[in-house]
């Protein structure tokens, strides 16, 4: 689950990590008070949404008078914005981010995620900041600096240290790098993070270091102990239908193709696409439902899957290990009656009862091929979709 | 011969009179696993499915000298069970459960690492030495006993390659579900080690899929260790950048942990890839010339 930069922001105050002085606001009203309370005479207005390439998209932007924070908060709030980062549609705005301005000597990057290879929480500062990290690391990766968190004793001091000298920062700066590096460390535990990026953490003309950006994401598995950042969650910068589909406890996402695919299982929901599209075919979506596929469960995951009007044909693999094919067969039947399936419905069934199963497929009158095996099922399915592309 | 486990292995199980363990129990001692008791706290000196219950797996270890554990408690429980299991004796945890925190795992990881115990998991279907023991949620009766290893880190994809070379004669020495977390308790690189060492190992499936760089990491490693012919399947060609495709760990992020990638860096370690999973029996008859 990802953070707006606003509530990143937050998180870094209570952190004591120095932040402009801010205000996310709903309205063009809020967002020309929330500039006067500020006070000063330049501030920085930024669309709030999950995803990166504001800048460059015209969602943030320098001002230095009230009617420029109108004007812009009437152009993004209640629209799409659309980044290099989001799809065609964009992400919607609901917030406006107003702070003060901050004058920039240098853009400094500092990040910290887990690293599955090293089994760590890393660090990686940059002198490279402002631009996008993973062109500095494949381009120029010794201007990536790296610290590994020992999970049994965490952060320390002089790890900061060495990452601030490498840093090439000086005198006070190096404190202020290892209080916010502590800081960072001890946020990204407490809250169960799964990223965090300042992009930029400045030098100001002062010579102190400021975050400038905040982008935050959670691990999706530690929300239940997490209330602060469940609270947080912004679901209308989340896909509507993948969102619906989590509520049935079914993970779903949508692709581009015309062969809707429901599977029991995330790694064969995936080689199941994937030799759809061996055999000539564009998978819609992905789909796993899960251990227990019940009648109900399936009849949600087809309308899901219905949902999509590019949807020509469904492919149902299911190896029934535990569960018997025939009761699957049978949800499959009441499922595709409820709903009213339109478009083909090939279905694959291997393990426990498979035969039984298919033959009830075959005697159900519906519009369902059963096939005999796995690569008869993408044939019949990339066939009955309109062949192959 | 096998890996990990045989007839002789002693298992108990932690969440033992939940559902899941209840459940999953009763198929483990219709298969004939040696289960030996289960850990549920605050019901020790009770009976369940024929079977000692204790409180803590310390007193279960001491009744019965069981060496491996199979875990089912909750999610936010796991840290601390797999952590007993490890204080306690236990040589081998074996961690059903999904949805364990990463920074959880972390901890965990380092901690069974420096205690020298095996961890397979989490969100993982468990591990299966064909009519000899079973350790988990797979179908037993799909298995037959035989002669290859097979590691995989999805559970219906590991039912898949059984099902072929259950099809194909060939059998299964053993087969072990790493799991589909970004950070698990044993890597591939470990149990080829394992499928190297084991006699009755003739020929090695690989499962891998989108997400982190196990599957290149585990090539160099089959590149410099691995003398035994391993075929090997990568799920997630069409899984679109940025997006989790069900497991915690199926990722790609960054623009690493590609299917192409993974497929590149097995093929340059003499690895034999298969396009599709209904392949993996015929790649094996063609490698093996069994």
């Amino acid at each position: 689950m990802n953070l707006h930069e606003y509530q990143g922001k937050q998180l870094f105050a209570e952190y004591g990590l120095p932040v402009s002085e801010g205000i996310a606001c709903d309205t063009a009203e809020e967002a020309v008070a929330a500039a006067d309370k500020i006070g000063g005479t330049r501030w920085v207005v930024k669309a709030q949404v999950h995803a990166g390439g504001r800048g460059k998209a015209g969602g943030v932007k320098l001002v230095d008078n009230k009617d420029a924070i109108r004007d812009f908060a009437n152009q993004w709030l209640g629209k799409q914005l659309v980044t290099f980062q989001t799809d065609e549609k964009g992400q919607p705005v609901s917030k406006i981010l107003v702070e003060t301005l901050t004058d920039i000597d240098q853009e400094l990057y500092l990040g910290a995620v887990v690293d599955r290879a090293s089994r760590r929480v890393v660090f990686m500062a940059s002198t490279e900041g402002g631009v996008e990290i993973e062109k500095v690391a494949e381009e120029t990766p010794e201007k990536i600096i790296k610290a590994e968190i020992d999970p049994m004793v965490g952060a320390q001091p002089y790890q900061g240290r060495e990452l601030a000298f490498a840093l090439g920062l000086k005198g006070d700066q190096i404190k202020q790098f290892v209080k916010i590096f502590l800081g960072l460390s001890q946020l990204f535990h407490d809250k169960d993070l799964a990223l965090i990026e300042i992009n930029p953490l400045v030098v100001t003309s002062e010579g102190n270091l400021h975050c400038l950006d905040a982008k935050l994401g959670a691990d999706g598995n530690a929300l239940y102990r997490q209330k602060q950042l469940e609270a947080m969650r912004d679901p209308s910068q989340e896909d509507e239908r993948e969102a619906h589909a989590a509520r049935f406890e079914l993970n779903y996402v949508a692709l581009e193709g015309n062969i809707g695919c429901m599977v029991n299982g995330a790694g064969l929901a995936m080689g199941t696409m994937d030799i759809i599209k061996l055999h000539g075919g564009q998978p819609a979506n992905f789909l796993d439902v899960g251990g227990g596929a019940t009648k109900e469960r399936v009849a949600e995951a087809f309308k899901i899957i219905l949902s999509d009007d590019s949807v020509k044909a469904v492919l149902v693999n299911i190896f029934g290990g535990i569960v018997r094919c025939d009761m699957i067969a049978e949800g499959i039947i009441g499922a595709v009656e409820e709903v009213g399936v339109k478009v083909p419905v090939v279905v694959r069934l291997e393990g426990n009862n498979a035969e039984l199963g298919t033959k009830k497929l075959a005697e159900s009158g519906l519009n369902i091929i059963a096939a005999s095996s796995l690569t008869d099922a993408a044939e019949q399915v990339v066939a009955a979709a309109g062949g192959a592309q | 011969m096998s890996v990990l486990i045989n007839k002789d292995t002693k298992v108990i199980c932690q969440g033992f009179t939940g559902a899941q363990g209840t459940f999953h129990s009763e198929q483990a001692i219709d298969y004939g696993t040696k289960m030996v008791g289960g850990v549920s706290p605050g019901k020790g000196g009770t009976q369940h499915l024929g079977l000692p219950v204790f409180n803590t797996v310390r007193e279960a270890v001491k009744a019965t000298g069981a060496t491996a554990s199979v875990i089912y408690v909750p999610a936010a429980f796991c840290k601390d069970a797999i952590i007993e299991a490890a204080d306690s004796g236990i040589e081998l945890v074996v961690c059903i459960t999904e949805g364990i925190p990463t920074l959880d795992m972390l901890e965990v990881k380092e901690y069974v690492d420096r205690k020298g115990v095996v961890m397979i998991g989490p969100n993982c279907p468990g591990v299966i030495t064909p009519g000899e023991c079973k350790i988990g949620i797979m179908p037993g009766h799909i298995h037959k006993p035989g002669k290859v290893g097979i590691i995989s880190r999805s559970g219906t994809l590991t039912y898949e390659a059984v099902k072929q070379t259950t099809d194909y004669g060939y059998g299964q020495s053993s087969c072990v579900g790493i799991g589909g977390d970004p950070i698990p308790g044993s890597s591939f690189i470990d149990m080829l080690a394992l499928f190297e060492k084991d006699p009755a190992t003739e020929a090695i499936v690989m499962i891998g899929e989108i997400g982190g760089t196990a599957e290149e990491e585990a090539a160099a490693y089959i590149k410099d260790h691995v003398t035994k012919p391993v075929v090997s399947y990568i799920a997630g060609v069409t899984a679109p950048a940025g997006k989790r495709m069900g497991h915690a760990g199926a990722i790609i992020a960054g623009g690493k942990g590609t299917a192409e990638d993974k497929f590149k860096a097995l093929q340059d370690a003499g690895v034999k890839t298969v396009r599709s999973l209904a392949d993996i029996g015929k790649a094996l008859e063609e490698v093996t010339g069994w």
